[in-house]
């Protein structure tokens, strides 16, 4: 099986007068984040496997704006989803796939006030449709009958009310899905949220990351699944500090599909 | 002389009436003190949600238990109050019980029969609330912002239930004509034996002055609403109404902002051009007082009831960090009555005091502290959002002050200078496409 990945960017089908299906919003953690990069190509494994044709914008993209904004600086924001928006129409992009539940609020929620009015899908969601619509298979072994639990990230889940499409494609893996204490709706923060992935904690008498990660470790998962970037590094943390990591990964959920496909 | 208890009656309702006519006058004032905002549109969900949230309790039994016993409290104080009604028209036609005027004795013996039922199930449920907030001290009523007033408030109002009801349920039994009707006194029938011994006279003392504090109860209370966190008995219904519609994720964008930044980004805009002179003073950004948020942001101050079922969702607060969204409200709440008293001593002009509501209510420690996970918001069972006050807050230190925290800053600094929160050069973006 060929490692090779095939990411095309916008620029270059642009060259070719070619306009992709999706554009793959990949996002900061997604490019620069070790943990992070793991996840975009796992992604864009699937949609090599899958023959999606989609690009990226590579050196084109640049932050949505979505910390500067929670951290309070809208001007940066808009000075940030401005730029973004002027590339983004210009390649004439239609739909976005992001697997980033920030880059996905932001640019479905915050940009069409700006002048940026695309499709916004978040990753979970276009594997489910591309499950729905036979593009990929899944085969279960390698997750079947394991115990997994879905951390919601507040940005997909209450933000936006996206809670069925990553516990879909969950049970779609043979896994056991058991809930936290904590879920959907009443999903409790990872804790990076509002730009405090970027800053030390206030005092307090514990992180919040670590409250979220003994609630996951209290259903006793083998995978805590994630579909959040930020989560995931949050979450990861958590288990090194209970020291499971032995016992207990966090994947995100296209990690998952892409194992379980064997890519 | 027959018509001095009309005329007593006629006054004390003029009276309770018109005081509460004046604070909800006030209250209005001080709600319009905030920005204006147009919440115009979807006229049709909003009252769908009005009737979803407010007068169906829909996000109340979200919690059961608290839940089942607030929409018993609520039915019969809704309900029970029908009964008022016909205090009134007896209190100011000389009448005893017009109803049974207009009723046939079996549904008005129904009517209040079920009043009755009603009464005993809303003593039980406060009687519960009681203890829970003074016997089993549930966490959420014993946070620090629930100290002092607070705490008497949620009480006194407990108190009021009970007597009122207690009022309302001896009335019925002292009151031996009802009494003889045999329908209606489900309830009363079994309190009327303690009093079997008194001469008639005294049964008619005791319904009588059982008959006027109620009444008198009522107003009082009626009154007492614009002191307490339970004004959210009115006010919850054009919050649900005013409530946010979009999805909790989308923060608004700042049309000042928008406004500068096309500016910027305008390739022929003349940079030497002089300023325009009539141009108004640059918008403040963000919010450092009350009158710098909206008016359905005071509106949601004034209806916050201090559940803390926010507070008790948060995930800062969970973890020990300062931040408890019920106190931005009650802090929110507390400056706004300050800034309309400081109006009322100035003849109708705010008078700088030296104060505002970032510092010397809301610190930047529990602003800070907020991960914009927006458990706040949908705890709420009142559509309140916490969440937009903290943020227009951050915004004021930001832009107005510069005073975010240096982990912050780095972090902006980056995105301006390369475009992510990291140090990471732009031109190295697609290097994972790359890398094994």
């Amino acid at each position: 099986m060929s490692n090779e990945l095939r990411v095309p960017t916008m620029a270059e089908l642009f060259a070719a007068g070619q306009e992709p299906e999706v554009l793959f919003w990949v996002g900061c953690a997604g490019s620069f984040d070790d943990r992070a990069k793991k996840i975009t190509k796992a992604f864009v494994k699937i949609l090599n496997k899958a023959n999606v044709s989609f690009a990226v914008l590579g050196t084109e993209e640049s932050c949505t704006g979505d910390p500067a904004k929670r951290a309070g600086n809208e001007f940066l924001f808009q000075m940030q989803a401005v730029t973004n928006i002027e590339v983004l129409n210009a390649y004439g992009v239609k739909k976005v796939v992001t697997a980033c539940p920030h880059c996905f609020n932001t640019i479905k929620n915050e940009y069409p006030g700006l002048g940026g009015n695309y499709e916004v899908v978040h990753h979970t969601q276009f594997l489910k449709q591309l499950l729905q619509d036979g593009r990929i298979s899944m085969e279960g072994g390698h997750f079947k009958g394991k115990r997994i639990t879905f951390h919601d990230p507040c940005y997909l889940g209450r933000a936006n009310g996206v809670y069925e499409a990553p516990r879909e494609l969950i049970r779609k893996l043979d896994a056991e899905l058991v809930e936290m204490k904590n879920c959907r709706k009443k999903g409790l923060c990872c804790g990076a949220g509002g730009a405090q992935m970027f800053k030390e904690p206030e005092k307090g008498n514990k992180d919040v990351n670590i409250e979220r990660t003994e609630q996951a470790l209290d259903v006793q998962p083998e995978i805590i699944a994630a579909g959040c970037p930020f989560c995931n590094t949050m979450m990861t943390d958590g288990v090194k500090n209970k020291e499971r990591e032995g016992d207990v990964a966090v994947m995100d959920i296209a990690e998952m599909i892409a194992t379980a496909e064997d890519l | 002389m027959a018509y001095l208890p009309q005329i007593i009656f006629g006054i004390v309702l003029v009276f309770g009436i018109g005081f509460f006519a004046k604070n909800v006058k006030r209250l209005s004032r001080n709600i319009k003190l905030g920005k204006d905002v147009d919440v115009s549109d979807n006229t049709q969900q909003r009252w769908k949600n009005m009737i979803r949230i407010a007068l169906g309790q829909s996000k109340m039994v979200v919690r059961p238990i608290a839940g089942f016993l607030h929409i018993i409290v609520y039915i019969g104080f809704v309900i029970i109050n029908i009964e008022v009604l016909e205090i009134i028209l007896d209190g100011l036609l000389g009448t005893h019980r017009i109803g049974l005027k207009f009723l046939n004795e079996s549904l008005y013996g129904f009517l209040i029969g079920s009043f009755e039922v009603l009464a005993v199930l809303v003593l039980v449920s406060v009687i519960v609330f009681w203890i829970r907030r003074n016997i089993i001290k549930l966490k959420r009523f014993l946070s620090n912002e629930m100290s002092g007033w607070p705490k008497s408030d949620g009480n006194i109002i407990l108190y009021f239930e009970v007597v009122l009801m207690c009022l309302f349920l001896l009335m019925n039994a002292t009151d031996t004509a009802f009494q003889s009707l045999g329908s209606g006194n489900l309830i009363s029938q079994y309190v009327a034996p303690l009093f079997s011994n008194l001469p008639e006279s005294t049964l008619v003392l005791i319904e009588r002055s059982a008959w006027w504090l109620h009444i008198v109860g009522i107003l009082i209370f009626l009154n007492y609403l614009y002191y307490s966190k339970h004004l959210h008995i009115l006010l919850a219904f054009p919050n649900t109404y005013y409530g946010n519609l979009k999805p909790k994720g989308q923060f608004k964008n700042l049309e000042a902002v928008t406004n500068e930044v096309k500016l910027m980004m305008d390739p022929s805009a003349d940079p030497f051009a002089a300023a325009d002179e009539d141009a108004a003073d640059p918008e403040k950004f963000g919010a450092s007082d009350v009158t710098d948020l909206s008016w359905v942001q005071l509106l949601n101050a004034y209806t916050c009831t201090e559940c803390g079922r926010c507070t008790s969702e948060c995930p800062a607060n969970q973890t020990g960090k300062k931040l408890s969204p019920r106190k931005i409200m009650m802090d929110t709440r507390d400056r706004l009555e300050e800034v309309g008293k400081n109006i009322d001593a100035n003849k109708g002009a705010f008078v700088d005091d030296g104060k505002q509501l970032l510092g010397d209510y809301i610190t930047k420690e529990e602003l800070w502290a907020c991960t914009s996970c927006n458990a706040c918001v949908e705890a709420c069972p009142v559509s309140i959002d916490p969440l937009s006050i903290i943020m227009d807050m951050r915004q004021y230190l930001v832009m107005e002050q510069s005073a975010a925290p240096a982990d912050l800053n780095n972090m902006m600094g980056n995105i301006e200078n390369n475009g992510a929160p990291w140090p990471f050069n732009q031109m190295d973006r697609l290097n994972w496409a790359k890398e094994e």
